[in-house]
């Protein structure tokens, strides 16, 4: 078949595409299916399940049946509907979901033994051998099942994301849609019209109407033009508005780039989130097909669409054609495809009065009840007064009436209330605040009803904004009422389709109602019906009608389905926007991040942020090797690491100490203004939160710091307690950390390091001891913090200055104290100093361990009322006796492995023999063996005893020594010197 | 009737006349000896089980809507035995077991499919934390691998390596693990209830308790009053409104929980692989559709339905741990309520009330509990006894300070 | 969703941090006697209505305040938001 005249392309250019290898043209405004039907191709697909051959049904989004595998390569997009994919030039598409070929396709032996594949079949049988499920039968069903393939590569197009705002949102820009933006735009308000085809004007698109006395189209251009004019008005097209979310935000997908020829230029879809004050939904409505003996065969169509194809795109799937209807509408087709110069065979009309709406044969009372064609329809089957006779035609319109596509107004499980009159489900109550149903959507179908309808809807809107609306001038249109009846399906034995693409025939809802599966719910989950890809817009009414008629009730009565996002499918390449790989999460760079990568540190990620793991020298070919020097330079010299990632939470006003007071544990009130206290928070629960220092820098100034991992929970429970617990105290918070670098100085030399860059002040043990702070300046003039607090166990400080200084500080640092051999340290050290002093750290503090457990019991102070203080003194948490321990491996070559679990020596490695497990892990340089931090079911008890970390994980077991956690110093004289 | 390969075959060459209902239609009778409230895959398995297993009679189950209707007819069907505490561990560790006789022992084929579990780790002590895991379920006698990036990158080679914010490390693998086809679990308990005697009483809901001297005598329903020896509540979701017809507040808050299908597609992923860096999970089911989800929306929620903030960080997730997943397309979003416990775990337990037990708090995942939810609280309510692996489920554990907190996350139901 | 910020006017959601029930407010006295018990149901018991429920959001990445917002749990619908410092204030000016 040929073009026909007419239609909205462009005849003045040539696309060239392919499908299946073999090419083809079309023209800009084709779609594929248009410019596939135009070249005479009706064999588009295969079904899901009996892999039967398959054309195009529908002319738009709901299509079920022509489904492609568009582009190649990595672009590959699986499961695209040929409906509403825009020609373009070069375009190249694959059936799918059949092999060797869409024509002879080995798995369309399926069809042959459709009997055993009944709804529901396979919860019934594939149980034996037991075994056999996973190794034999599931893996063929899931080699059978699925649609098209993913490339299997990454994805490699750019999507963005943006956000909206406007008074009115109208979705649809069709006959209704577009009254209602220009009635609304028209007072200058803000609108936004939305439509997802790249054309406006929906339905009128497809129609022969005239608007006044002119073509619809030209009525679209005038209006087209006028809304293009208004500034406050924005144009959205191929914009899919594919969900209501809560308080007037929609979700809408923009396809940018898809219609473009190279795909690699630019964004190729945009999410956005439109914050809309009001909502129309001039969403259209979705064309029933009514179910008979082998209605599925290529050629077979909806007539709305068969008219469509005609009108819209001068394409038709044959020269002959019949129709079949239960309503006005389909006679519409058969007069529009007679005026275009097609032969109509026949309308067959349900109804015994129906009137021809031109010069074709009418078979009043008629049904189809057959059809045959294996690729592609040949003729159909009709019944009419029990006589039967076949009629030869290309294609069949089949039309049963209308559904508005409603979608949007059920996302928030507003559900649909039946119209007896309009035979159709309609928006109900329980919609989403400020949206308003319009036109077809609301069931005003013909085309003078949906303007109207629109531009009243527009009205009521802006009056409840407040805004005064002029009614628009209304082109004369038709406004016929549609008479239709209730007719289904035609009953008969041979399979009639309801869900085409998943195969469920009116057999499978008649045996869903025999096996007792009858609530809606029941039905879907059974048969499978509305799960496909156009998500039951072509099926779902249509199958609670037949099921109706089985139960003998009503449709109201038998139920109603609701509908949840998204409208259409979504690929979740827009929908993961562009913060994807690398930049899935923000990354955050300490202040020496670029001097520690001038020294090729590896960096680890703690958190949001990078962090240094250690910095390696010439000849370490080990990480172990610049570990255990880093540690032992520490130790025996000075080591500087960066600790600015640690959080800092400063604390101002006249009771920052009793507010402080009241978050930790531990008392604070006798903190003294220069010095500094560790504390240790728990949640209200009881359980430790985190631990930290609180340094007291001026009456009414502290600084408290937190792990790293906590900084944010920390702030967040500070500001609770300060606004919703506390606010007659008067305190202010703000999180400094990132406006201070922090390094730590530790060792033996670490003073002596120091005092090369204080600017003149005293820092000896007497003037600066253990635990005390100041504010002083270093390097001529810069204003730093010193806070005398040790993570290591040795002499050390952490100086801070301000952040821009921190890398500054560091080359100064590790520069000046050259000849005192100090050494730049990571992370990977910085783990091993504080496990060799036994500092609990995140792997303590995992949430799940008490004060008491951390060896911290006698800290809980029960002379105030602090965070958490009372629920720590639950007898469960009392009676977890796991305490913190030291664990020492027997000889240099065993492994202390974190996550190993504790048992007696030699216990049976079950749940009820657990004692304990090994919280954190390392090769300990200064005592040369392994070593690790745990806890012990009466830990505290069992100095010296021998026991056994099991890990049967990795077939490991391991007896261990428990010692004290201070491996170093235990009497702690080294942080004092 | 029993299923079988057999009789589809058989019925299939005559026109599948043969097919009996899966379960019948009773109308209520005054009176039983046990009700269980809530027709969902917990209520309906503890049916199950109390008849079969605990020999007692007289039981109704009573669904205000479709049996099903609840969570076991909306999530993403995951079943693995991979905690911690040993609170918890042997009881998902028996629900396993369970799992793995459900299809032979319920003759429904539920498409229990233990195609492994993959837990992936992005740091060091990510990796000791799964560690100290994974040796919890070697002691529990459940199976489990540590995995480094080598043999994940065997596993799944599409996820991404090479360009991540947070690399893979390694992973922790529980082969049992696996999903199951939620609907047919559900399904295959009620009928093998209802072949049991179980009355499956459906578009019938619970309006209120008659508790005399603390015990309850019975249920106010939509369809009449209902005496009772015993009431099991097992109403997910729902727990604090029906509990609180009994007076009694709950530990207990209702969050909304999204789960997400794609389009069908041809066999991309094998087993279920969790992203231990972002808020994502994935498996794909049977008919070709990848099933995915993420964390809770994160505020107290009765509507069934998810916003777009929390869709979009799950798929960002996705996108960033397997980048291919650009060009599939999302098909449907869907939300349940979920009762989001005050530690993360579940209860099964007697309540203040006499003759009146619970069965709830099981935050988003109760479906792989499904089988010992049922059979403990089964056993509960015809012992009085807690069952050996549930005893830690205790409603009383919040004021005693016996708390099972997995997460770590405290007192706040919305971070669990 | 949207919350209508007492100071900044609607914000989205996401610029907040859920924090849980607005009973957090009420924290008991831990020096009084009964603590133990008042404590218990302070932190885990709950109303958990279907339907108007007051909860507390804190503006993390906004002005950091922490609102007291009462919202439907049925519909999502906000009816109103107030500094939750406020809240508190006036509640302990009432002497209530």
């Amino acid at each position: 078949m040929s073009r026909l005249d007419g239609g909205l392309i462009d005849r003045s250019r040539t696309l060239s595409f392919t499908f299946d290898g073999r090419r083809y043209v079309g023209h800009p405004g084709d779609t594929l299916a248009s410019a596939l039907l135009a070249n005479g191709v009706r064999l588009m697909g295969r079904s899901f399940k009996y892999h039967r051959p398959r054309g195009v049904l529908t002319a738009g989004s709901e299509e079920p049946s022509a489904l492609v595998e568009l582009r190649s390569g990595a672009r590959r997009e699986p499961n695209t509907k040929a409906t509403v994919t825009e020609l373009y030039d070069g375009l190249d598409a694959m059936s799918q979901n059949r092999w060797p070929s869409l024509k002879f396709d080995a798995l369309g032996v399926n069809d042959f033994v459709s009997p055993l594949f009944a709804a529901g079949f396979y919860y019934k049988t594939f149980m034996w051998p037991k075994a056999f499920w996973e190794k034999l039968y599931e893996p063929a069903i899931r080699r059978a099942a699925g649609l098209g393939r993913l490339s299997m590569e990454p994805d490699p197009d750019s999507y963005d994301k943006g956000f909206l705002h406007c008074d009115l949102l109208v979705i649809g820009a069709g006959a209704a849609g577009l009254v209602a933006a220009l009635t609304a735009a028209r007072t200058g308000k803000r609108v936004i019209l939305a439509d997802e085809d790249f054309r406006l004007g929906g339905r009128l698109l497809s129609e022969s109407h005239t608007l006044g006395d002119a073509p619809a189209t030209d009525w679209l251009a005038g209006r087209e033009a006028e809304l293009s004019s208004l500034p406050n008005l924005r144009i959205m097209r191929r914009t899919t508005v594919f969900g209501a979310y809560d308080h007037g935000i929609y979700g809408a997908v923009e396809r940018v780039g898809d219609h473009a020829p190279d795909a690699s230029n630019g964004v190729r879809q945009t999410l956005w989130r439109i914050t809309a004050r009001r909502t129309i939904m001039a969403t259209g409505a979705t064309e029933r097909h009514i179910p008979f003996a082998n209605n599925d065969r290529p050629g077979i169509m909806l007539a709305g669409a068969l008219r469509a194809y005609a009108n819209r795109w001068a394409a038709c799937p044959a020269g002959r054609v019949a129709i079949f209807t239960n309503n006005d509408d389909g006679h519409r087709t058969a007069s529009d495809l007679a005026a275009k110069g097609v032969e109509i065979a026949g309308v067959i009309d349900t109804r015994a009065d129906a009137q021809p709406l031109g010069d074709y044969p009418v078979f009043p009372g008629a049904v189809v009840t057959g059809s045959k064609g294996r690729l592609g329809l040949n003729s159909v089957e009709i019944t009419q007064e029990g006589r039967t006779q076949t009629l030869t035609c290309g294609a069949l319109g089949v039309s049963g009436g209308w559904n508005p596509n409603l979608q949007l107004a059920s996302h928030h499980r507003g559900r649909p209330v039946w119209s007896e009159e309009k035979l159709a489900f309609l928006p109900g109550e329980g919609g989403p605040r400020g949206l308003v149903p319009a036109g077809a959507a609301n069931g005003e179908g013909s085309t003078g009803g949906a303007l109207s309808s629109g531009a009243r809807a527009a009205q009521a809107v802006l009056a409840d904004l407040g805004v005064d609306a002029a009614m628009p001038e209304l082109p004369e249109a038709e406004d016929t009422p549609i008479k239709q009846s209730a007719f289904w399906y035609v009953p008969g034995t041979a399979r009639a389709w309801v869900d085409f693409q998943n195969d469920v025939t009116v057999k499978d809802i008649a045996l869903a109602h025999q096996e007792n599966m009858r609530p809606v719910e029941h039905l879907k989950r059974w048969t499978t019906l509305g799960m496909a890809t156009d998500q039951g817009k072509t099926s779902n009414v249509t199958a609670l009608a037949i099921m109706a008629e089985l139960t003998g009730r009503s449709i109201p009565e038998t139920g109603t389905t609701i509908f949840r996002p998204p409208y259409t499918p979504v690929s979740l390449g827009v929908l993961g926007g562009g913060d994807t790989g690398a930049e899935f999460r923000p990354l955050r760079l300490t202040p020496t991040h670029e001097w520690a990568k001038a020294r090729g540190a590896p960096f680890t990620e703690v958190g949001p942020w990078m962090r240094a793991q250690y910095f390696p020298r010439p000849g370490e070919t080990h990480w172990r090797d610049s570990v255990d020097r880093e540690v032992l330079a520490t130790r025996a010299g000075v080591g500087i690491c960066d600790v600015t990632t640690l959080g800092k939470v400063d604390v101002q006003g006249a009771d920052a100490l009793e507010f402080v007071n009241r978050l930790y544990c531990n008392g604070f009130k006798t903190l003294k203004v220069g010095m500094v206290r560790y504390g240790l928070m728990l949640r209200e629960d009881g359980i430790a939160m985190d631990d930290g220092t609180c340094a007291r820098l001026a009456e009414d100034h502290l600084v408290v710091t937190t792990t790293t991992s906590q900084a944010g929970p920390v702030y967040r429970h500070m500001e609770f307690a300060r606004q919703c617990l506390w606010p007659d105290l008067d305190v202010q918070l703000i999180s400094t950390t990132d406006a201070w670098a922090q390094l730590s100085v530790a060792g033996p030399h670490a003073r002596r390091l120091l005092e090369r860059v204080v600017d003149g002040v005293d820092i000896s043990n007497d003037a600066c001891p253990f635990m005390s702070c100041r504010e002083l300046t270093v390097c001529g003039g810069l204003r730093a913090r010193l806070f005398r607090i040790s993570f290591s166990g040795e002499l050390a400080y952490e100086l801070a200055v301000p952040a821009r200084y921190g890398g500054a500080l560091m080359d100064r640092l590790v520069t000046l104290g050259e000849d005192l051999g100090a050494t730049p340290y990571g992370t990977e050290a910085l783990s091993v100093l504080r496990i060799e002093k036994g500092h609990a750290a995140g792997n303590e503090l995992n949430g799940q361990t008490t004060a008491q457990m951390l060896g911290m019991g006698r800290m809980v102070s029960n002379k105030k009322d602090s965070i958490g203080a009372v629920l720590s003194r639950r007898e469960g948490l009392c009676a977890d006796r796991r305490t913190l321990v030291g664990l020492q491996a027997m000889d240099a070559g065993a492994k202390v492995t974190a996550g190993a679990h504790l048992l007696s020596d030699g216990a049976e490695e079950r749940t009820e023999m657990d004692e304990g497990w090994i919280s954190s892990a390392c090769h300990s340089p200064h005592l040369g063996v392994g070593i690790g931090l745990g806890f012990l079911e009466d830990g505290a008890r069992r100095m010296g005893e021998v026991i056994t970390a099991a890990n049967p994980l990795e077939g490991q077991s391991t007896r261990l020594r428990v010692v004290s956690p201070h491996f170093i110093d235990p009497d702690g004289g080294r942080v004092r010197d | 009737m029993r299923f079988s390969g057999l009789r589809v075959l058989a019925e299939a060459l005559t026109g599948h006349k043969g097919w009996a209902p899966l379960w019948r239609n009773p109308d209520p009778k005054p009176a039983y000896d046990y009700v269980i409230i809530g027709g969902g895959g917990h209520g309906l398995a503890t049916a199950y089980y109390l008849a079969r297993t605990f020999r007692q009679a007289r039981i109704s189950v009573l669904e205000k809507g479709w049996l099903g209707s609840g969570n076991v007819g909306r999530n993403t069907t995951i079943i693995r035995s991979n905690y911690l505490l040993p609170g918890n561990q042997p009881f998902y560790e028996f629900s396993m077991k369970l799992w793995e006789g459900l299809e032979q022992e319920l003759n429904f084929n539920a498409m229990v499919s233990q195609r492994g579990v993959l837990n992936l780790c992005h740091s060091d002590a990510q990796r000791d934390a799964f560690r100290r895991r994974g040796n919890a379920m070697r002691m529990s006698g459940a199976d489990a691998e540590l995995l480094d990036v080598s043999a994940v990158r065997k596993m799944a080679p599409f996820l991404n390596f090479d360009n991540a914010r947070f690399p893979i490390k390694g992973g922790l693998l529980q082969r049992r693990g696996g999903t199951a086809r939620h609907d047919g679990v559900a399904w295959g308990y009620a009928r093998g209830a209802d072949m049991a005697g179980v009355d499956l009483i459906q578009n019938c809901e619970v309006t209120g308790f008659f508790i005399e001297k603390g015990r309850v005598r019975g249920v106010e329903t939509s369809r009449g009053y209902i005496s009772a020896g015993k009431v099991g509540v097992a109403v997910a979701g729902n727990t604090s409104r029906v509990m609180g017809m009994a007076g009694l507040r709950m530990p207990i808050e209702s969050h909304a929980l999204q789960a997400f299908v794609t389009e069908g597609l041809k066999p991309v992923i094998p087993g279920v692989i969790t992203f231990g860096a972002g808020h994502f999970y994935i498996s794909q089911s049977d008919k070709g559709g990848l099933v995915f989800g993420g964390d809770i929306e994160g505020y107290a929620s009765y509507a069934q339905r998810g916003n777009l903030p929390v869709m979009e960080d799950v798929v960002e997730g996705g996108m960033a741990l397997m980048p291919m997943l650009g060009r599939a397309r999302l098909l449907r979003a869907w939300g349940g309520v979920v009762d989001m416990s005050m530690d993360g775990s579940p209860i099964i337990d007697r309540t203040p009330i006499e003759g009146l037990y619970l069965n709830g708090g099981w935050c988003y995942g109760g479906f792989k509990a499904t089988p010992a939810s049922g059979y403990a609280f089964a056993h509960l309510l015809a012992n009085d006894s807690p069952h050996p692996t549930a005893r830690a489920f205790r409603l009383d554990r919040f004021e005693r300070g016996y708390m099972i907190d997995e997460k770590g996350a405290g007192a706040a139901p919305h971070l669990h | 969703m949207l919350i209508p910020h007492p100071l900044l006017g609607p914000r989205d959601a996401q610029e907040f941090t859920y924090l849980g029930d607005a009973k957090l407010l009420d924290r008991p006295d831990g020096m009084a006697p009964g603590a133990a018990e008042a404590f218990f149901e302070y932190l885990y018991l709950r109303d958990n209505r279907a339907g108007v429920h007051e909860e507390l959001w804190f503006h993390e990445q906004g002005d950091r305040a922490i609102l007291l917002v009462t919202r439907d749990t049925t519909t999502h619908e906000i009816l109103g938001a107030v500094l939750a410092r406020d809240a508190v204030l006036s509640r302990t000016g009432d002497g209530t």
